[in-house]
């Protein structure tokens, strides 16, 4: 498939400005639509006897249905919920659903970044007008050629269960048999979609389709890629960030068996080897010095001490509304807490990989990534080949979580495979996995509230003090947000600039994000930020800001409950009024728990409630605390409107999988530093939920009528707060540090 | 040269004897099937079965297991798989899919040694393997779905059983 990128009309344009002492500003304006885009014939391979009139839907002429799925499938179960709403409008027959992962195209960007990525929760809510579009308009191919065939008018016809039939003869032509006929006919501009009500595919707990290559061995990850002549390569990072190579001594490996090249490459050395084993031995005996710098007396405790002290600084105003400082003033009742955030590690099933192969002009790299489209930018930038020569393979992703939106294994194995001149798959071990991460940023949080004569709060300021993921993040992706046309000497310009501009303009906007603003009703807000980033690398961890905000936001109102003397369910359906459908949401997580706040059998309750990015969850928490001090998680009980819920069964996992994912940061593990390095480096001391720590879930849906919105990281946030909140119902302490101290709990 | 046996066939490898299972079974013998997660028998990924047995092939040497009947994931059959496949489905279990071969391979050991496990037997069993995505409530009912089905059908089952 022949890709050419660089003539594309492009709407989306850079805007430059000279501001000040300042120096270059730069603004990106991100348009979307207007885009040139590859046309069906050359985004499918096929021939007449294929229907394939999008970049979505290919029709074989045994009626089989492909649907392209231009998302990576991490678990979420995108390759199963996409191809539904395509099949509901198709009227298709379930059962002959395939999926592929779409290559990187540029029909294939994600609306809501204009560039291929997995990430934000996004999927469903940006593919659905597309992709029902895109069935019903094959829908009404289909009719008209077999209306055609029989002769007849197309208003007699109609599809159903993967064939069309005649209303009034019962005639019957299967997809596969109309494939052929309505390749000829022209592509209807305008299709009416179907009423929700109408919905026969949508709603239903459908199987996925890629469970069965999963249960035996086949489903193919990119650690599992074979190639002939494969090589494979470790990569030792420096162990402190951003320390580079001194010395290395590659005799003492090069004659042990199986190693083929000992490099130095721009993230650390690379040992290439004939399998993994060898180049690991290699790696593990292989002396390196590392250069110093001034990350190397970095210390958790030493941070936490630091931050305590900058917290009492004015920050930079990221929301403010009345006037919260006369309203404390005025208040009957004033209250603050501080909240401490550690670090957090991705730790992914799959650790990091990447196989490439450069050969005859052209790079083939087989990414487990979230993001195709900084895959290539980053394997054109190395390799100095077109877009339209570098082919983005994307296999099955042993978890993202956001790790993968970064392309760091991308690099390593590109320029690896370029010095070599041999196909490479680059595999990370665990350690390096742990300690070479884009962490959730750690942070601590200074929050206050004042309370009027009836215990409502009427004013709320917080604090944050830390780093901004953010200002890790653009600069390194902000090339492949770049249009096309951009030569790469603009390109590699604009970047570096950007990295060096962009950290010192952008904190403060995103790592406020569920804090700025809280859907309570409270009239005085201030919201800022004292940006310090001691340099460890960050990125963006499932659910991102949400995950340390709305543990802040949601301990602190219930914080505020305890002060008021008033029931937490209570006070929150209050400070929701005029906003029915959270406090609906509320109201039935409550109603099926049978919520009181007072202790019963033993078990505690925690309530947490969140608007995120448009999907409103209340989670209630049921837990135990040993005297001990051993807190386990019950139940929890959770309600959810997320709009038309595609697969119901695939929300439940996805809200399963949350509280599985919040939970090990709320019970059990964190990272932490000292001297510059991550403490953690496996399972052992980061270790994860096991099964017997697994809360029983209860998951109740809003029956909506509304567009979908996201679901796959919503309940992660959620989580610490329940059962935090829960834990103070039972023993009267507020964790204010998560993960929790269980020495902290014992019952004296 | 090392002979193992690996899903009833025989393979000569010319690998250090140290090497862990894990690296031969998929980088020797192409069975990628089995996963590397973390290398320190932490997280049970890589989890096969020696005779029988479930084992962390990722700290297992190949000179130990030589001549022993090893089973990977590709190579798993019989009616505790077919049953296990059924509630594996049934209960649309994996997500990413990473861990599932090896949870599905403790599953397999946990229900040829007790056909009947309650919570408590899944939670000693089971306890071993992590799944990051959280699958563990799916495990949980596919693990009693499949114990459920093999109970019903073992007597038409029981064929297959033996031939094994």
């Amino acid at each position: 498939m022949k890709k050419n990128k660089v003539d594309k009309g492009r709407r989306r344009f850079l805007k430059f400005g000279v501001m000040g002492s300042a120096g270059l500003v730069m603004a990106v304006y991100f348009g979307t639509g207007g885009e040139k885009t590859k046309k069906a014939f050359e985004i499918w391979n096929k021939d007449s006897s294929i229907l394939a009139p999008n970049a979505w839907i290919s029709i074989d002429s045994t009626g089989i249905v492909t649907v392209r799925v231009n998302h990576s499938e991490l678990g979420q179960g995108i390759t199963t919920a996409l191809p539904m709403i395509i099949a509901e409008e198709l009227e298709a027959d379930w059962s002959r659903i395939r999926f592929e992962i779409a290559p990187a195209e540029a029909v294939y960007k994600n609306p809501a970044f204009n560039s291929q990525l997995t990430a934000a929760s996004t999927s469903v809510k940006t593919s659905w007008d597309i992709l029902r579009k895109a069935g019903a308009a094959v829908r009404e191919m289909l009719i008209a050629a077999a209306a055609s065939t029989w002769n007849v008018n197309v208003s007699e016809c109609r599809a159903e269960k993967g064939a069309v039939i005649h209303t009034t003869s019962g005639q019957r032509l299967e997809f596969g048999k109309l494939a052929g006929r309505a390749s000829r006919l022209p592509v209807p501009k305008k299709v009416v979609l179907k009423n929700p009500d109408e919905f026969k595919i949508i709603g239903q707990p459908l199987k996925r389709l890629d469970s069965s290559s999963k249960f035996n061995g086949s489903a193919v990850f990119g650690i599992d890629v074979k190639l002939p002549g494969l090589l494979t390569a470790t990569v030792i990072h420096p162990p402190v960030f951003n320390a580079r190579v001194k010395l290395f001594d590659s005799d003492t490996i090069k004659n042990m068996k199986g190693i083929r090249h000992v490099l130095e490459i721009d993230n650390g050395i690379a040992v290439v080897a004939d399998s993994f084993w060898q180049a690991k031995n290699g790696a593990d005996t292989l002396k390196i010095e590392w250069t110093h710098n001034e990350i190397k007396d970095l210390d958790s405790e030493k941070l936490l001490k630091r931050w305590g002290e900058l917290s009492n600084k004015e920050g930079k105003t990221i929301h403010e509304q009345g006037n919260p400082k006369e309203a404390l003033a005025n208040s009957s009742k004033e209250i603050k807490a501080v909240y401490e955030l550690p670090y957090q590690a991705h730790a992914t099933a799959e650790p990091m990989n990447c196989t490439a192969y450069i050969h005859k002009g052209i790079c083939d790299v087989w990414a487990p990534t979230q993001n195709q489209d900084a895959a290539q930018e980053m394997a054109a930038r190395i390799t100095g080949l077109k877009y339209e020569n570098i082919n983005i393979h994307t296999p099955f992703v042993g978890g993202g979580f956001g790790r993968r939106i970064a392309v760091d294994y991308v690099a390593e194995a590109v320029q690896i495979a370029k010095m070599i001149k041999a196909p490479v798959k680059v595999i990370w071990t665990r350690e390096e996995d742990m300690t070479n991460d884009f962490y959730r940023p750690a942070n601590t949080n200074v929050i206050k509230a004042g309370l009027n004569e009836q215990g409502f709060p009427v004013t709320w300021s917080h604090r944050i003090v830390g780093p901004d993921h953010m200002a890790h993040m653009l600069p390194r992706l902000l090339p492949s947000f770049l249009p096309y046309w951009i030569p790469r000497s603009l390109r590699d310009l604009v970047s570096g600039i950007a990295n060096r501009v962009l950290p010192g303009v952008i904190p403060g906007k995103k790592i406020s994000e569920g804090a700025s603003h809280i859907p309570y009703a409270i009239e005085n807000i201030n919201v800022d930020y004292v940006e310090d980033d001691p340099g460890i690398p960050l990125g963006f961890w499932r659910s991102v800001a949400f995950s340390h905000n709305t543990f802040v936001v949601e301990s602190f109102i219930d914080e505020i409950a305890a002060a008021a003397e008033k029931d937490p369910f209570k006070l929150r359906l209050k400070l929701l009024e005029g906003k029915p459908r959270m406090q609906n949401v509320l109201k039935l997580a409550a109603e099926k728990t049978g919520w009181t706040n007072e202790n019963t059998n033993g078990l505690s309750r925690g309530i947490a409630f969140l608007d995120f990015h448009g999907t409103i969850l209340c989670f209630i928490a049921e837990v135990t605390v040993s005297p001990k001090g051993h807190v386990k998680v019950q139940r929890v009980i959770c309600a959810v409107d997320c709009g038309i819920v595609i697969n119901p069964q695939i929300v439940k996992s996805q809200i399963s999988g949350g509280i599985v994912f919040g939970l090990t940061a709320t019970l059990k593990s964190s990272i932490t530093v000292r001297k510059g390095r991550i403490v953690e480096s496996n399972f052992d001391d980061f270790p994860l939920l096991r099964i017997d720590e697994m809360p029983v879930v209860d998951v109740h849906m809003v029956k909506s009528a509304q567009p979908p919105t996201g679901i796959g990281e919503s309940a992660v946030p959620l989580i610490a707060p329940a059962v935090t909140n829960a834990v103070f119902a039972a023993t009267g302490k507020r964790i204010r540090r998560i993960p929790i101290d269980n020495q902290t709990l014992i019952m004296r | 040269m090392i002979t193992l046996r690996v899903n009833d066939k025989a393979y000569k490898v010319d690998v250090d004897p140290e090497t862990p299972l894990l690296w031969v079974l998929r980088e020797q013998l192409g069975l990628t099937g089995t996963k590397y997660s973390c290398g320190i028998a932490e997280c049970g990924a890589c989890t096969v079965h020696i005779d029988g047995e479930p084992v962390l092939s990722c700290i297992t040497t190949i000179e130990d297991v030589s001549g022993q009947d090893i089973t990977t994931i590709e190579g798993l059959q019989g009616w505790i798989a077919d049953s296990l496949r059924e509630g594996w489905i049934n209960e649309d279990v994996s997500q990413c899919g990473y861990c599932q071969p090896g949870q599905i391979m403790t599953a397999a050991a946990l229900l040829e040694s007790n056909p009947h496990p309650n919570d408590d037997d899944i939670n000693n069993a089971m306890s071993g393997v992590y799944c990051r995505c959280g699958t563990y409530p799916e495990i949980r009912k596919a693990i009693h779905h499949a114990s459920s089905v093999s109970s019903v059908s073992s007597v038409s089952w029981g064929v297959d059983h033996e031939k094994k």
